[in-house]
């Protein structure tokens, strides 16, 4: 009941046309943090279009996503210099030791790791960001200890 | 723009094309193939696969199927270049793909294999593409069919079937670039969907990516109709030994142009059920025994001899043919000597025949399935067409596409609401002063069709003034729908014509059904929206057969083409044809049979087909009436609820195995072919009547065809006088058709109504409330409906394994608040209470219904909602109010 508030209170600015949609999916996504299925399924009613539609819209953008994103949000940057410098190691080393893949969050909503084209950070490859803060320079031993099984024992 | 054909040249050949084809079009017509994958005649094209490329004089490289065709073309379908993106094209496809041909179901009916074959694929070519196979998940949760990505070409065929035929958009393209995927919304398995299971893409797919479970090719094909709903689809039957393996929809029906629902498509296994009777039973010592024919008729002739006259009683079926409905009446006429006939038609659309006879005459759908795409409005009122008549529904989602709009008054929130511009959610019962309101509208705001009224319609006067007790405050309370969209409403359908009425169960199913009936025919006349093509009031009637059983007097009051039992002239004629005395005094309808058991007065029953201990109002009466009956004989495919309690139980044979005729919805009159022998000794509804007639010792039951009853029919009912088997064999007729030269009726009162005076005639009508109402121990209303999956009382459906699979169970739909009040969470077991019973069944929070309305179907065994429903009778038509009765729910 409570999100169905949230949500009608995003849809108080919108008229309800199809043009409005991915306009109304971006302000949902902020409400919530990701496209919960029962939200699209309601501007999908809301626009007047398929909820097939809105999934299909939703998923040609990278922009929008379909799980809950964690309390630490994890980037891995896969430009041209982390790329060299071993960001797919890095990216690696991260699924195993979260237990998530690319795109993912963990069950306890703890991390979520999604990779970027490029941060901007060249000069400090390979990078990651975490929360919106750059962490320079990783390498696999770093991230497995930042992020490792120990770590996140510690945090419990 | 000029309509007169057109030539084009196709690499050199002179090609006859009409103006609005593509250059693809009229290459295919004239059997020139050009590779295309993405194409299909019943969809717009798009343009995306990229093989029909062809040349055009002076123009380069064009897509054939986006082209129109222009005078004088000059096309070329081969040349290096078009080899050279025909062949990328292909390549790319093929490399990711699935390679293992000859396992798949498509194998040699694969587009994909013969654009290959034609292109001439090149294994460098493949080798230099090939990359890394993406690998997806087989989907096999739908029961019928199996969605394979792997095979998947993105031809779009599927997602556009799913859109612009069938209006549910199951499907959509999902992802982006090497991604992208046919796909679900959150991709979820196909039976999490709002598929409906209508197979429509599956029949359509070029590829082996949808592809039917267990459909084994048969080695032969028959025509024939569909035997669940009134719209009549014609399909073939695949056989393949003895037994029914295969369905397809038969493409040059006018009725449903090869498409099906559900059922029709995969709902045909009860035919092959190993439950099925096979031998006649007789029931000694409380329990069944198989017997002989010769045993079992012997028994039956020999009691009926004892119970001739107004103690004998027979229901005849809708789910049976013209033929067979017409032996029965004609056996229980002249044989038994009573006019006790009726059928479920008395549960259904009683009030369509006794209201729409008064206001025009006859009682049926006075227009064609194939008008309703060019229908500028639609007004839907007590029909969830989506689940109750899938195919017809269609039509109204393609006028709905053609620009019609949409009007859908329903106390529950169905499926075709999505696809209106308004919608009514008005209380069960109210349906008479939302009418009136509509009709009060159009008089106030002068929207009425003044010259139609005046020059073909009568009694408007008397109607006028009954108009005014319905002002719109009134009409507002009553009805709970806001004035303004009765107001919208009203001018919606009064102002864009040709505007057609649809309705069904929602309408009749109440003690004021006929007042409902009459309140949509009053609605046409107000607004000239009838006697023109696709406008019209048009009952949807529910079984295959109803029309026809109807037509073929399987009614107490008519003999067949509605000729009065009362009428003496009517009555010698029959007494001529039939040779012998023939009872003057209509008979018992259905729903009083029950009373008259109860009484002492019906002593012996006959059943053919009928299940009403599971589809009468107020089942525990009729199920207790049943019990006490001296003799009863049922004619069935199987045990049913009801015909365990019969004395001998005689096993008929099914629709496939049979011959005759099916009146379907739009009176087409359709050919019914036996495709395969019955199961053991089951033997067809007419042979068996015309059995025990002639054990009986009464002439004029000497058929050895079904075609022999036909020309007898014929010969006696006016409306039929021009069908025989012979014209049949050219696709339906539509009656009235009365002369073996007439070429049937599309739609009815062109030049008159069919009333004495030939005018339509206005029935002023008053607000009456449903016989139950709600009160502090009942505080809901209960209003029954149906479910896509399932039939009636499911005797057919619940033995079809995927029907069970995708609806095994019923369900209480009920409002959040509703809910909420009563402490009920989504899938909690509860109780539904009425005055007169009680069931126990899962509920399911949902706001389709409105509050203060729950709903239930009456499908399943295990949950008998007639037990709840209250057996109040409309006075003229004798239905039972099975939409409303008054309920309390509770946590079990």
């Amino acid at each position: 009941m409570e999100d169905t508030r949230r949500l009608e209170a995003v849809f108080a600015s919108f008229e309800g046309r199809q043009d409005e949609l991915i306009a109304i999916l971006q302000r949902v996504q902020a409400e919530f943090g990701y496209l919960p299925s029962e939200a699209m399924r309601r501007i999908a009613r809301f626009v007047g279009v398929p909820e097939s539609s809105v999934y299909a819209v939703a998923t040609f953008y990278t922009q929008f996503r379909f799980t809950p994103i964690g309390r630490n949000h994890i980037m891995v940057c896969r430009g041209t210099s982390c790329h060299v410098r071993g960001a797919p190691r890095i990216l690696e080393v991260l699924e195993k030791q979260l237990g998530i893949r690319e795109g993912e969050t963990t069950p306890d909503r703890e991390y979520s790791l999604e990779t970027v084209a490029c941060i901007g950070a060249c000069g400090l490859s390979p990078c990651i960001m975490v929360n919106k803060r750059v962490e320079a320079r990783m390498s696999p031993r770093k991230v497995a200890q930042r992020f490792g099984k120990a770590a996140q024992g510690e945090r419990t | 723009m000029d309509n007169s054909n057109m030539t084009i040249t196709i690499d050199g050949q002179p090609v006859a094309a009409e103006p609005g084809m593509t250059i693809l079009e009229a290459a295919l017509a004239a059997g020139i193939y050009i590779p295309n994958l993405c194409h299909h005649p019943d969809l717009k094209p798009v343009g995306i696969c990229r093989l029909c490329m062809v040349e055009l004089d002076g123009r380069g490289l064009t897509l054939s199927c986006m082209t129109p065709v222009a005078e004088g073309m000059d096309v070329r379908t081969e040349s290096p270049d078009i080899d050279k993106v025909r062949r990328v094209a292909t390549e790319l496809l093929i490399a990711n793909h699935y390679p293992d041909c000859l396992a798949c179901a498509k194998n040699d009916r694969c587009e994909l294999q013969r654009i290959a074959a034609y292109v001439g694929v090149d294994q460098k070519g493949l080798e230099r593409l090939r990359r890394t196979e993406r690998r997806f998940e087989v989907d096999r949760s739908n029961p019928f069919f199996d969605y394979d990505p792997n095979q998947c070409v993105l031809c779009g065929i599927c997602v556009r079937t799913c859109d612009e035929i069938v209006g549910v958009n199951a499907l959509d393209y999902a992802f982006r670039g090497f991604q992208t995927v046919v796909s679900t919304f959150g991709n979820r398995p196909i039976a999490e969907s709002t598929c409906v299971s209508c197979g429509e893409c599956v029949v359509r797919c070029p590829v082996g990516a949808l592809v039917p479970k267990d459909m084994p090719r048969p080695s032969r094909e028959v025509k024939t109709i569909c035997p669940y709903c009134g719209v009549g689809c014609s399909l073939y039957l695949g056989v393949r030994g003895r037994r029914v393996v295969s369905v397809r929809g038969d493409r040059e029906s006018p009725v449903n142009q090869g498409r099906l629902c559900v059922k029709g498509r995969f709902g045909y296994e009860f035919v092959n059920h190993p439950e099925r009777l096979t031998a006649p039973l007789v029931k000694r010592n409380g329990r069944f025994v198989e017997v002989s024919w010769d045993e079992a008729l012997g028994v039956v002739a020999e009691r009926l001899q004892g119970y001739r006259g107004d103690q004998f009683a027979a229901m005849a079926s809708a789910k049976c043919t013209n033929e067979e409905n017409y032996v029965i009446q004609k056996f229980v006429r002249r044989v038994m000597g009573t006019n006790n006939v009726d059928h479920c038609a008395r549960l259904c659309h009683a009030p369509s025949v006794t209201g729409l006879v008064q206001s025009f005459g006859s009682g049926a759908m006075t227009y064609s399935i194939g008008e309703i795409q060019d229908a500028a409005s639609i007004f839907a009122i007590g029909t969830n067409t989506t689940s109750a008549h899938p195919v017809l529904a269609l039509e109204i989602k393609r006028a709905v596409r053609r620009g019609a709009q949409l009007i859908v008054a329903n106390p529950k929130e169905i499926d075709l609401v999505r696809h209106a511009c308004l919608f009514l959610q008005h209380r069960p019962g109210s349906d008479v002063a939302l009418m009136m309101g509509m009709m009060r509208v159009i008089v106030d705001e002068g929207l009425e069709d003044k010259a139609f009224v005046a020059e073909r319609c009568e009694n408007f006067e008397a109607f006028r003034e009954s108009l005014s007790a319905f002002g719109l405050d009134f009409v507002e309370t009553t009805t709970g729908v806001p004035r303004e969209k009765i107001v919208q409403a009203a001018r919606i359908y009064a102002t864009r014509k040709p505007g057609a009425i649809f309705y069904s169960m929602g309408i009749t199913q109440h003690t004021h059904g006929t007042d409902n009936v009459l309140a949509t025919s009053n609605l046409a006349l107000l607004t000239g929206n009838v006697g023109r093509t696709s406008s019209g009031v048009n009952p949807l009637r529910g079984q295959n057969n109803v029309q026809g059983a109807c037509d073929m007097g399987a009614l107490p009051n008519v003999y067949p083409g509605y000729q009065k039992v009362s009428d003496p002239d009517v009555q010698a004629k029959f007494e001529r044809a039939w040779d012998g005395p023939l009872s003057p005094n209509p008979g018992l309808a259905l729903t009083e049979m029950f009373d008259a058991i109860d009484q002492g007065r019906l002593k012996a029953l006959y059943l053919m087909g009928e299940n009403p201990a599971l589809s009468e109002a107020d089942a525990n009466h009729a199920r207790e009436a049943l019990e006490k009956l001296e003799f009863f004989v049922s004619q069935d495919i199987f045990l049913t609820e009801s015909n365990r309690m019969a004395h001998v139980v005689l096993p008929a044979a099914s629709f496939a195995e049979k011959d005759g005729t099916f009146t379907n919805t739009e009176r087409r009159v359709q050919r019914v072919r036996r495709a395969i022998e019955p199961p053991g000794q089951a033997q067809p509804d007419w042979w068996i009547i015309c059995q025990l007639a002639r054990r009986m010792d009464v002439g004029g039951f000497d058929f050895s065809h079904p075609s022999e009853i036909m020309d007898e029919i014929a010969r006696l009912t006016p409306s039929y006088g021009g069908i025989s088997y012979n014209r049949l064999e050219n696709g339906g007729l539509q009656w009235p058709c009365p002369s073996a030269d007439h070429p049937g009726t599309r739609y009815l009162h062109a030049q008159r109504f069919n009333t004495p005076s030939g005018k339509g005639r206005f029935v002023p009508l008053q607000y009456r409330p449903p016989a139950e109402e709600v009160e502090p121990q009942y505080p809901l209303v209960l209003t029954t409906d149906r479910s896509l999956y399932h039939f009636h009382t499911s005797t057919m459906t619940r033995r079809v394994e995927g029907l069970e699979k995708l609806d095994g169970r019923e369900l209480l739909r009920i409002h959040p608040d509703d809910a909420q009040r009563l402490g009920i969470a989504d899938g909690d077991r509860v109780q539904v209470r009425s005055r007169r019973g009680r069931i126990e069944v899962q509920a399911q929070v949902t706001e389709i219904c409105r509050p203060g309305v729950v709903s239930l179907t009456f499908h399943f065994w295990e949950a008998p909602t007639n037990v709840l429903t209250h057996a109040a009778l409309d006075p003229v038509a004798k239905i039972p109010e099975t939409k409303v009765c008054a309920v309390a729910v509770e946590k079990a």
